[in-house]
């Protein structure tokens, strides 16, 4: 392997990983905090390094309407958005999905206005949880680098054929500068298959696409997305293990166990807290307590079987959310709770909602809410099932 | 089972006989008719037929698919069409 | 052999109204249209009327989306071919009047502006006809639709016609072309001619809707002619930005012609102040022929 090692901001990685997955055509609108990806990427097409057509789109709702017409096209596409962008795409999302156009697109997670915040939560992509995407979330820059080039052997995967969104902590990731290792543009192309779609625009074969589904058959096509997206519980498996072989990482299942073996409390979230909770761990490991942390990889599909199993034998999990349904609760815990009921797997769960709007996650926050999470295990019930972290001292009720 | 993605062929609501909508059929006067094709440029259906009568072309209703509208008679410029109430 | 092209890449069994205008203006375009190419249609009458699945109208290669984005998916697809290097392959953008000027204005304009070398058809039927006959932006001015409707207090839709030929023309495209299914020749040569130039061209067709306007099957035709022969609907060509081929009108018919079949305009011949409202409507007729010189000597 002749990967180099780097370093730059997240959003640059991306670009590079991008780059080498050679997309025949980018369709993308700027905001913060995606907009360095993008950025990157016109300057490759500028320096003549990436031989992208580079649609420079009024919107993101454009941008994401011509990902559609391009992959319709059998053109492997790229696009990435934000926050406020990802939102305006809405509708298009649910298509993209609808028609199976394995498009990839980045996602700098940041908060959702009013108020307006460019800071990191991930309220937008847990939004458009239900549009059909596959959900992908990075932990670190190295992994949304290689997860923008696994984004696409998964979703152009003839079982599957689901857009694919690749999702990195807005300015904790995109900004931050980290070594990273960069893959060959050889290695990356010789590891993603060729995007031949079965089904594309094409004069030879003039099929016609976007039809009206009548209640006769729209169930149907409901089921098959859903079958595609249960497919890609195992083609992402063998993705992230053929891709770890290859290129000398430990990116291997849906989920990331840490430190869970024995442990008692298990702190479960994703994207790049996860490396406060690990850190975390570690001292209250020093300190003797069982405690262990689980990392989601893969949102959509639902991580939850494999969840189910890593906490099996634990008293309580504590779920970190950096999102929260108005009204309801955080997005994970909800999930993994409802997968709990049906399973003889039984811990008291609790749900902390942190980092929202960029609110930073020191260790000490996390060391907060393993407290909790212990003091639940000592009366063996759960008083308040959701907790914001850190609120200011006159909302906090506790 | 329905296909992949809600993909259908190329042209397939021939499949569907939209003449059974129709109230009105398009009667021709084939002696009249001088095969002028306006009938054939302005039906939306697509439902008129080029064909040879005694020499000449003519233009006859594809009555798989008219849907009777009438538009072929009002366009015809010797009125060798008259709408009239179809017998089903 | 007919004089236009025999072959139909939009094909009969579609679902659209008897005498539908629209269906009209989709087949002769796409007489206009060759088989190498690609075309997207945005939600409306078009759309639902001729893809029921499993079954389609269509014999070029379509893709419906939805409703206001026909011009960016056009600009995708484009995109697409150009890195394939088959820009041989034409692609055609449709979409109806409310999916153009109304809510897919913005994506139409983004297209333009890019330069995508995309023709955009828009079928003008005035309403949001597949909804209901709702008013758009297109609708003409003391049109009675069902959120214009006209009452006690009211004359139908209050506001002119959106020029969205000069929009489109504001963004120094190539080529923009008014069109009528009462003129077939004149229209698929505007289409043809949009398709080989090579850049974003727009063509607007107007297509009356009988169940819309409310008049018989029989006469969308010569209605799509009285709007041509009242001076209401203009066709013409903007080439390079210079105004051409101005279709002009000899003895120009008063608008009443025009307006009395159409149940849409009924409460102006029967509510006390509609004759003014009338005139109204011929000063926009007059107004258009003053502009483009129809009157012919
Ligand atoms: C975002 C969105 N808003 C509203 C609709 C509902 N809708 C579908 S078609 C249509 C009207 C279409 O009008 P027009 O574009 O003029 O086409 P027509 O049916 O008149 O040919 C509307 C309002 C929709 N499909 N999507
Ligand atoms: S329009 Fe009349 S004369 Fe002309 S071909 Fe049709 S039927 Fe014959
Ligand atoms: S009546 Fe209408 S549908 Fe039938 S042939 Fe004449 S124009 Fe076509
Ligand atoms: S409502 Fe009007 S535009 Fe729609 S199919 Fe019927 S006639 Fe055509
Ligand atoms: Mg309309």
């Amino acid at each position: 392997m002749s990967n180099q090692e780097e370093v730059m901001e997240g959003s640059h990685a991306v670009a590079h990983a991008i780059k080498g997955a050679d997309p025949e055509v980018i369709a993308a609108y700027p905001i913060t905090p995606q907009t360095h990806i993008v950025e990157k990427l016109s300057q490759f097409v500028a320096d003549g390094e990436l031989d992208s057509e580079y649609v420079k789109v009024e919107s993101e709702f454009s941008a994401m309407s011509s990902c559609v017409g391009s992959s319709a096209t059998g053109a492997r596409t790229y696009t990435a958005t934000s926050s406020q962008g990802l939102l305006l795409m809405n509708e298009v999302l649910y298509n993209a999905s609808g028609l199976r156009l394995p498009i990839v697109m980045g996602v700098a997670n940041r908060a959702l206005g009013a108020p307006i915040n460019i800071w990191n939560d991930h309220s937008d992509s847990i939004g458009v949880r239900d549009a059909g995407w596959i959900q992908l979330y990075a932990e670190t820059n190295q992994e949304a680098l290689d997860m923008s080039i696994q984004a696409y052997e998964i979703a152009e995967n003839q079982d599957v054929m689901l857009p694919t969104m690749v999702c990195m902590d807005g300015y904790i990731l995109t900004h931050t500068y980290e070594p990273v290792s960069i893959p060959e543009r050889e290695e990356i192309q010789d590891f993603l298959s060729p995007y031949e779609p079965e089904h594309k625009l094409d004069p030879e074969n003039p099929e016609t696409f976007g039809t009206v589904g009548f209640p006769r058959d729209y169930t149907e096509f409901r089921y098959q997305q859903f079958d595609a997206m249960d497919n890609a519980t195992d083609v992402i498996k063998q993705v992230f293990d053929e891709y770890s072989d290859k290129f000398g990482r430990e990116q291997r299942g849906l989920i990331e166990e840490y430190r869970t073996e024995d442990a008692d409390i298990v702190l479960i979230s994703l994207g790049s807290i996860m490396g406060v909770v690990k850190e975390t761990v570690d001292s209250l490991r020093e300190e003797g307590k069982k405690i262990g942390a689980i990392k989601v990889r893969a949102f959509r599909p639902s991580p939850a079987q494999e969840l189910i199993e890593a906490i099996k034998g634990s008293d309580v999990i504590a779920v970190l959310d950096k999102n929260v349904s108005i009204g309801k609760k955080g997005a994970l815990f909800t999930e993994l709770k409802d997968e709990l009921y049906s399973s003889d797997v039984n811990p008291l769960a609790k749900n902390f909602i942190v980092g929202l709007g960029g609110r930073d996650v020191p260790e000490d926050s996390v060391k907060k809410i393993a407290k909790k999470a212990e003091k639940a295990k000592e009366h063996g019930r759960v008083k308040k099932e959701i907790e914001f972290i850190d609120l200011k001292e006159v909302y906090d009720n506790d | 089972m329905p296909n992949f993605a809600s993909i259908a062929k190329p042209g397939t609501t021939e499949n569907y006989k939209t003449g059974s909508w129709r109230v009105y059929v398009p009667v021709l006067d084939k002696d009249k008719c001088i095969g002028c094709e306006r009938c054939w440029e302005f039906c939306p259906d697509s439902s008129k037929i080029e064909e040879e009568y005694e020499g000449d072309t003519i233009f006859r209703t594809d009555l798989d698919y008219c849907k009777g509208c009438g538009i072929c008679a009002e366009e015809c410029p010797v009125d060798a069409l008259e709408m009239e109430l179809e017998e089903k | 052999m007919t004089r236009l092209e025999k072959k139909e890449r939009f094909t009969s069994g579609h679902r659209a109204c008897g005498g539908c205008g629209l269906a009209l203006g989709a087949r002769l375009a796409m007489k206009a249209v060759d088989d190498n190419s690609i075309a997207t249609c945005a939600t409306g009458c078009l759309e639902v009327t001729s893809s029921p699945y499993p079954q389609s109208s269509w014999k070029i290669p379509w893709l419906h989306s939805l409703f206001e984005n026909s011009a960016a998916v056009a600009g995708g697809v484009e995109a697409a071919l150009r890195a394939k290097g088959k820009q041989d392959i034409n692609v055609v953008a449709q979409g109806g009047d409310g999916g153009t000027v109304d809510i897919g204005m913005r994506s139409l304009s983004g297209m333009l502006e890019r330069g995508h070398d995309v023709a955009y058809i828009c079928y003008d039927n005035e309403a949001y006809m597949n909804t209901g006959i709702q008013r758009s932006g297109s609708t003409p001015m003391n049109a009675s639709t069902t959120t214009s409707p006209a009452g006690e207090e009211s004359f139908g839709n209050e506001n002119r016609k959106k020029n969205a030929l000069k929009i489109a023309a504001a963004h120094n495209i190539p080529y923009v072309a008014s069109a009528s299914v009462a003129y077939p020749d004149d229209l698929i040569e505007k289409v043809k001619k949009a398709n080989e130039i090579n850049g974003p061209t727009y063509v607007q067709i107007h297509t009356p809707c009988p169940t819309g306007w409310g008049h018989e099957g029989d006469i969308t035709v010569k209605l799509a002619r009285l709007a041509v022969e009242t001076g209401l609907w203009v066709l013409y060509e903007r080439e390079e930005g210079e105004i051409k081929d101005v279709k002009k009108i000899k003895d120009r018919k008063p608008v009443e012609e025009y307006l009395k079949p159409q149940k849409r305009f009924k409460h102006l011949f029967k509510k006390e102040g509609g004759e003014e409202r009338i005139q109204e409507i011929q000063e926009i007729a007059d107004s258009n022929a003053e502009k483009f010189h129809l009157d012919e000597e």
